[in-house]
């Protein structure tokens, strides 16, 4: 199950490689995002677009806040 | 939306999934860099001047004040140990009586902005309210420095 994480433990995990996925529409992501976030919106997490992603690292998801 | 994410996430076999519950707000708000379209605009936090003289609310207006005229100021920024602005002094404030206690002269709450807020915004809104500086801090308060509505100004509106 995923856990929920604040801003100090989200800079530990991707210093040590998590991976950072905003989940917002993409152009929300193309005016802002954290360094080196990719973007899946969320209607668009699927098999396809997750592969993107390298599963046997940490995946760390974040929106606009806490909705 | 980040629990629904990370819960498809492990659906499709992610097995270390973790949700940033402040999100993107959380992030600019504590001025930290962002990437993107926007983060070629300058905002509130990077024309907010960091080195605005600050004091604790104990201390003797006539002491700031002598140490806030020295330094070419005319305003600071009373915050506790852990930098949360407490109170705002400008002008008027610090021309109090020279023995009162900051907490006694300082303007107690004053309005502060985040600063991911474009100067442009700043800029018209400084203006309307007729705002020579504002406090600029993070979400949990912590000043960051105080923005001029000159610099605002010059830096978020486009000369006409």
């Amino acid at each position: 199950m995923s856990s929920p994480i604040d801003r100090d433990q989200l800079q530990n995990l991707v210093a040590q490689g998590a991976q950072l996925l905003e989940v917002l529409p993409a152009d929300e992501y193309r005016e802002d995002h954290l360094p080196g976030a990719r973007s899946i919106p969320l209607s668009q997490i699927d098999r396809e677009s997750a592969a993107a992603l390298d599963a046997n690292r940490a995946v760390i998801v974040y929106c606009w806040d806490m909705a | 939306m980040a629990p629904r994410a990370a819960a498809r996430l492990e659906t499709l076999g992610f097995g270390q999934v973790h949700e940033y519950r402040g999100g993107k707000l959380d992030w600019m708000a504590a001025g930290l860099p962002t990437e993107g379209e926007n983060s070629l605009h300058a905002r509130a936090g990077d024309a907010a001047r960091k080195d605005v003289p600050i004091c604790s609310l104990t201390d003797r207006l006539g002491d700031v004040r002598d140490r806030v005229k020295a330094a070419g100021w005319d305003a600071a920024l009373a915050v506790d140990g852990e930098g949360v602005v407490l109170g705002l002094l400008r002008s008027k404030e610090l021309a109090k009586d020279p023995d009162l206690r900051i907490e006694q002269a300082m303007r107690p709450g004053p309005s502060t902005f985040r600063p991911y807020v474009s100067l442009h915004e700043m800029a018209h809104f400084m203006e309307e309210h007729d705002l020579e500086s504002s406090p600029v801090t993070t979400s949990d308060g912590k000043l960051v420095g105080l923005l001029y509505r000159a610099d605002a100004v010059r830096l978020g509106m486009p000369p006409k």
